[in-house]
This record gives C-alpha cells, structure tokens and sequence, in this order.
C-alpha cells in the first residue's frame, strides 16, 4: 500500500483531516448571508401576519357564498371566487394538452430538429413577455380578431363601419318593406296620433328586421381570458412536461422498445405514466401562477361586478339539472375585485374589510396550490 | 476515420438445405460500430448455430454489449452512433427496407446488463410485451406470466404479490423479473448481456439450467464474466477484445486448446 501514498497524497490527506479555521472573509459572509435570510423571513411573516389579522375576521359564510351588494359595501366575494375557478380551470384545459403535445414533440419526435428549436425560442421568448402584453394580445387576437370574425361569419354582425353601411344599404329594401307593411297596419287599426304611429311603426319594423348587432364572441368573455392566460403559462407546462420526459431513463425505454413497442406505446404506457406526476406538478404550479395574474386578464373580460356567475341554461336531466357555466360571458375576479375595491370604488377605505378578505381568500386558494404541487413532488421522488 | 452505413442488402442466395440456414442461423458480417468519434466494434463476423448457446466473454468496455445491442437494433436509439456491416438471421439482413423493427425486436429478445424493470407491479411488467402486441385475454395473461416466471425461477418468491411495484424487488429479482419479461413474448432469438450479475450461487444455477433448457427452442446469446459459467453452459465461446473478434469457436476447444495467446491468457485469468 505504501506505493501509492507519494508526498503529494499524503499532504493531501493531512489536510482533509485537520480541522481549518475560516477566515474572516467566510465568516463575514455567513453572517451577511444569514441576515438577509432573517429580513427575507421578517418580511413574509409581517405580510402573512396583516393579512391573516386583517381578513381572518371577514371570513364568514355570507362573505364566502354570497354575491356583493349595497353598492359593494356588503355582501361576499363568490362570483369572484368562482370567477377565479373556473377562469383557471378553462385555462389548465387548454394549457395542459397543448403543453404536454409541444414537449412530447420535442422531447419524442423531433430532437434538436428545427420545429422543436422554433418552439424552445417560442418558449423562451414567451416566458420573457411583460404580462401587460398578453392581457393587450388578449384583446387584439382573441376579442377583436378572432371573436368578431366568429360573430361575423356565424351572425353576420359587421366588423368595420363599411360592413354596417353594406349591411344597412342591403337591408334597406327589407326596411322599406316593413315600414310600408307598418303603415298599413297603423291605417288599419286607426292609429292617427303622429308620435304614437310613429313609435308603432318603429317598433314593428325593428321586430321585424333580423338582429344584426347581436355580440357573442366579440367581447371580453371568460373564455378568451383563459386562452389569454393559457398561452401565458404554456412555457411553464412545455419545461415541466419536457424535464419529465427527459427524467425518463433512457434503459426503461430500451425495455420498452426491446420488447417491440412502437414509438407510440412506449410513449403511452411507458413515457407519460413515468412523466405523469412531473407534469402534473408543472400543471399545478401554472394553475398557482394563472390565478395570481391581473394584468393578462384586464382588458379581456374581468368586471367590476356580476350578481352571480355567468350561467347557460342548466342542463336537464331529469331527476335534477346541471347549471353550466357560460365562457362568453364576463365575470369577477378575485385579482381584480381587490384592485378596483382598493382603488375604483367609492369608498375604498370603508371597504378595507373586503379587500383584506378578499386577499386572504386568494393566497389561500394560491398556498393550498403550491402545497398540492410539492406533495406530488415528494410522492414522485420518493418513488423514483 | 468514418464508416458509411452500408447495410448491404445483397441478394440472398437461398439456403441450399434446412442444415445449412441451421448452421448459419445468426450471420454477424463486418460489423462496425461508432459511439460518435469513437470506434466500439472493429469488423466483427461470426456465424451462430440455431439452438445454441454462444458465450461472449472478453474485458470490461471491449464491445460485447455494444455487439448484442445491435443485434435487436436496440443501439440505435443512442443519440451519435453508426453501424456498419450487416447482421443476417436466417439469411436476412435485419437492417433490410422490409424489415418491420417492431416483429425484429419481438423475434430478438433481450435481456439487459442493468435491471430495467418498468415501475409498474411485477404482472404488468411480463404482460407488457404481450399487451402491446394486443393480447389482452386475462387467462392467457395469467398463464403466459406464471409460465414466464416459473422459467426465470422468481414465480414461488413473487407469486403472492404480482400486483406489488417490481422497483421493490431486490437486484437479483428485477433481473430475474427481465429474464421473464423477455420470455414472455416468445423470441426465436434471445440476447443475455450479464443474466448472472447480480444473482447468488442458487439462483444464477436455476438461469443456467433454464439457459440449457431454452436452447432446445431458442438460439441464446449471453454475456458473461464468469469463465466457470461460460464453460458449463455454452456450445461456442467467443473472446472478445477493446472491439475485436479474438477468438471463435466450440467451448470445449477455446477451454482447453485456444488458439491465440490472449485468449489462454484472458480464461486462465493472467490479464483482463
Ligand atoms: N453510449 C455510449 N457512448 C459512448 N461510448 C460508449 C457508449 N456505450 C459504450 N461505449 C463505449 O464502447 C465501448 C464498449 O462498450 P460496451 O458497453 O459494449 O462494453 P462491454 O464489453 O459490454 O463492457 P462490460 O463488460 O463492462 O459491460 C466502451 O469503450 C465504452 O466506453
Ligand atoms: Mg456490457
């Protein structure tokens, strides 16, 4: 053994066991390093504490399931609960599937190829976008492009003032039909007052004229605010997906496919199960990140108040009937219920209560998030 | 230095007689292979008889998983790397057009170096090859699986929980648990790279009896480090040596008479 202990191990092995002194320098920096890690904490605990303090009281039942009212003095919080529900839930459903799809490509399909480079500079880039820029694209892509061209090609409602001057100049032989057809009933049922025929013959031709104005898709609406946040927190599910899927060893995959599996199979019953909890907690952490933004959202359909949530006709079944939620309509948000409580209502002080509350509700909804998502984490690496 | 992939599909004279397919039942021809820069195979050739157990011995890192992984086309699923020459069983090029990859890899079975157990129960991990090739009749399941796991000699430990993870299984039970994996999907051919690795005396006994016993339906290839093993239970033994073909030839010659100096060197442990 003595061949292989030369001067140069042996100096070695002297200092590993010695006991060293840190020098000053290294002390110094611990003590930086411990006391900004105590202010960071000081910090959280001062916010968390006002919170706590400040709308644990306002938490009731009322304020929890109940609609806000006496000008948003009173009330509860729930349309802007269920708001932030189910805008985050639309929003996961078209993340989730079109995440996993992008990174299965890149990861399975084209490796290092030049549709996954397109999309890693997507991604990157995507991640970098102020999210007032997504709230602005929002509106221009989703609202004012893609909705009114729906209400275009589906009810004919005109986009530009041409297409309502062509619209009206096609309808106006239609008009003057309805007015002649007006007039002769006005005649027939004696209606000689000149403003009551007047108002007679307007209401019948505006009843008998095809509604034209009729807005579906081209306004601010759930639906297009959840597709804004989902291309929002897309980049989140693409790197979490594709770290998962990297996360595969490569020997399972050889298993798979040295028992004749196809591409497909071993990434269906092989890849994705392995990746499943990796993507999920990326799902998890999106849905946290989705529900904490304002910004994105501003100008493509939140609003300051709805007496309840915006509701389809319920769906019968019979023994009992299932409301459904409407995407194309606007609703409330927690986000935005605190910001324009604080800051656009009459009395923001007098309101202070509801806004604390409000905020509580939120970061529990965000903290109960994150905590799912580290206990899918913990179970996954446990595992592994 | 590189080498084209030449997967030559030269027209395959027909076999002139059963025996003769028989005797050249698995064609090795001048089969290189690159990991990027770096050569792993030098124009290796070798024929194998069908129904017999070849021995591949020879160093760490001299190529003989890199050898058998080519025979499945399993190697080339690693990023970087190029084959050239050609592998024939019964006279046909595996890397011809026609070949469909996925009844290759069913005919040619493997069995990993490393355990590689899928995180699924220990049932779902031998029915996986036959559910992918669209079994999905329970009885025969349950059959095929405890057949599987009787060959591979783990079904009395397992029997009493199929439905538990197979990634709490011990080392020498996941390998065993591959062994029945592979089974399970009935191959023609089937490539072993270190079966004994991690197993005690016992078990490692009941994998070469169930070798021995498989070679009357199968042709077996199988990696081993252990000379004694290789003696008992193969019919040819090849030598390998850093990516060549040393040495090719019955057991019992290349045991008692080898022909090159390293392989006498290599068996009787003066180097390697
Ligand atoms: N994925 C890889 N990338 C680069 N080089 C590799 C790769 N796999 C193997 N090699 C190299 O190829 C050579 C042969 O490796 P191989 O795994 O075939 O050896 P082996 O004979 O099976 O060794 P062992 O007995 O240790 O399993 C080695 O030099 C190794 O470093
Ligand atoms: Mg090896």
């Amino acid at each position: 053994m003595t061949e292989h202990t030369g001067p140069a191990i042996q100096s070695a092995r002297q200092r590993v066991t010695q006991k060293t002194k840190a020098p000053v320098w290294a002390l110094l920096f611990e003590s930086i390093v411990r006391g900004v890690t105590g202010a960071v904490i000081l910090v959280l605990f001062f916010l968390m504490g006002t919170i706590l303090f400040r709308g644990g009281g306002q938490i009731t039942p009322e304020f929890l399931l109940q609609a806000p009212r006496d000008g948003m003095t009173a009330g509860g919080i729930f349309p802007a609960i269920m708001g932030t529900f189910f805008v985050v839930l639309f929003m996961i459903i078209m993340a989730l599937p079109l995440g996993v799809f992008g990174a299965v490509y890149m990861v399975e399909y084209s490796k290092g190829g030049l549709m996954s480079r397109i999309i890693r500079a997507a991604v990157n880039n995507l991640a970098g976008v102020p999210s007032i820029v997504f709230g602005l694209f929002g509106l221009g892509f989703f609202v004012l492009f893609v909705g009114r061209n729906l209400d275009y090609h589906i009810y004919g409602v005109p986009r530009t003032a041409e297409e309502v001057r062509q619209i009206q100049a096609e309808l106006a032989p239609l008009r003057a039909e309805a007015q002649d057809e007006a007039m002769a009933l006005a005649d027939e049922q004696d209606i000689v007052d000149p403003a009551e025929r007047e108002a007679f013959i307007e209401q019948y031709v505006e009843e008998q004229m095809p509604a034209v104005s009729r807005t579906v898709f081209g306004q601010g609406a759930m639906f297009w605010a959840a597709a804004t946040l989902a291309i929002l927190v897309l980049p989140f599910v693409i790197v979490a997906t594709e770290e998962a899927l990297r996360a595969v060893p490569p020997s399972t995959r050889e298993a798979a496919y040295g028992l004749g599996a196809t591409r497909w199979q071993v990434i269906a019953t092989v890849v994705l199960p392995q990746a499943k909890p990796g993507i999920l907690t990326g799902a998890i952490l999106a849905v946290a990140r989705g529900a904490g933004e304002l910004a994105p959202i501003l100008f493509v359909g939140v609003t300051f108040f709805t007496p309840g949530l915006p509701l389809t006709e319920p769906i019968n079944l019979g023994l009992f009937s299932i409301p459904v939620v409407n995407p194309f309509e606007e609703f409330m948000h927690l986000n935005y219920h605190i910001y324009t409580m604080a800051t656009q209502h009459h009395d923001p002080i007098g309101t202070r209560g509801i806004q604390f509350g409000t905020t509580l509700v939120l970061v529990a909804l965000t903290f109960v998030m994150n905590l799912m998502a580290i206990m899918l984490r913990r179970r996954y690496s446990r595992k592994g | 230095m590189s080498i084209a992939i030449q997967h030559s599909p030269q027209a395959n004279p027909a076999p002139a007689g059963g025996k003769a397919s028989d005797k050249a039942y698995l064609q090795v021809k001048n089969l290189s292979v690159h990991y990027g820069e770096t050569q792993a195979l030098f124009d290796v050739s070798f024929d194998t008889e069908k129904h017999c157990v070849l021995a591949l011995i020879g160093p760490s890192g001299c190529g003989k998983s890199t050898l058998i992984k080519a025979i499945n086309r399993i190697l080339e699923l690693t990023p970087g790397t190029r084959i050239g020459g050609d592998v024939l069983i019964q006279n046909e090029s595996i890397f011809g057009q026609k070949v469909d990859l996925i009844t290759l890899r069913q005919r040619v079975g493997m069995v990993f170096q490393r355990p590689n157990p899928f995180p699924k129960s220990i049932y779902d991990n031998v029915a996986y090859g036959l559910r992918i090739h669209g079994v999905k009749d329970r009885p025969t399941l349950d059959e095929v699986v405890e057949w599987a796991l009787k060959q591979a000699a783990l079904w009395d430990e397992v029997k009493d929980r199929l439905r538990t993870s197979a990634l709490d299984l011990s080392g020498g039970q996941q390998q065993r648990l591959c062994i029945a994996r592979a089974l399970a999907v009935q191959p023609d051919v089937l490539l072993m790279d270190e079966p004994c690795s991690a197993l005690d005396p016992i078990a490692s006994g009941k994998i070469e009896e169930l070798i021995m016993r498989l070679k009357q339906d199968y042709t077996i290839l199988v990696v081993t480090h252990n000379m004694q093993q290789a003696a008992r239970i193969s019919d040819y033994t090849a030598l390998m040596w850093l990516g060549k073909l040393i040495e090719h030839n019955r057991t019992e010659d290349v045991f008692t008479n080898p022909k090159e100096k390293i392989t006498e060197d290599y068996i009787t442990g003066r180097s390697g």
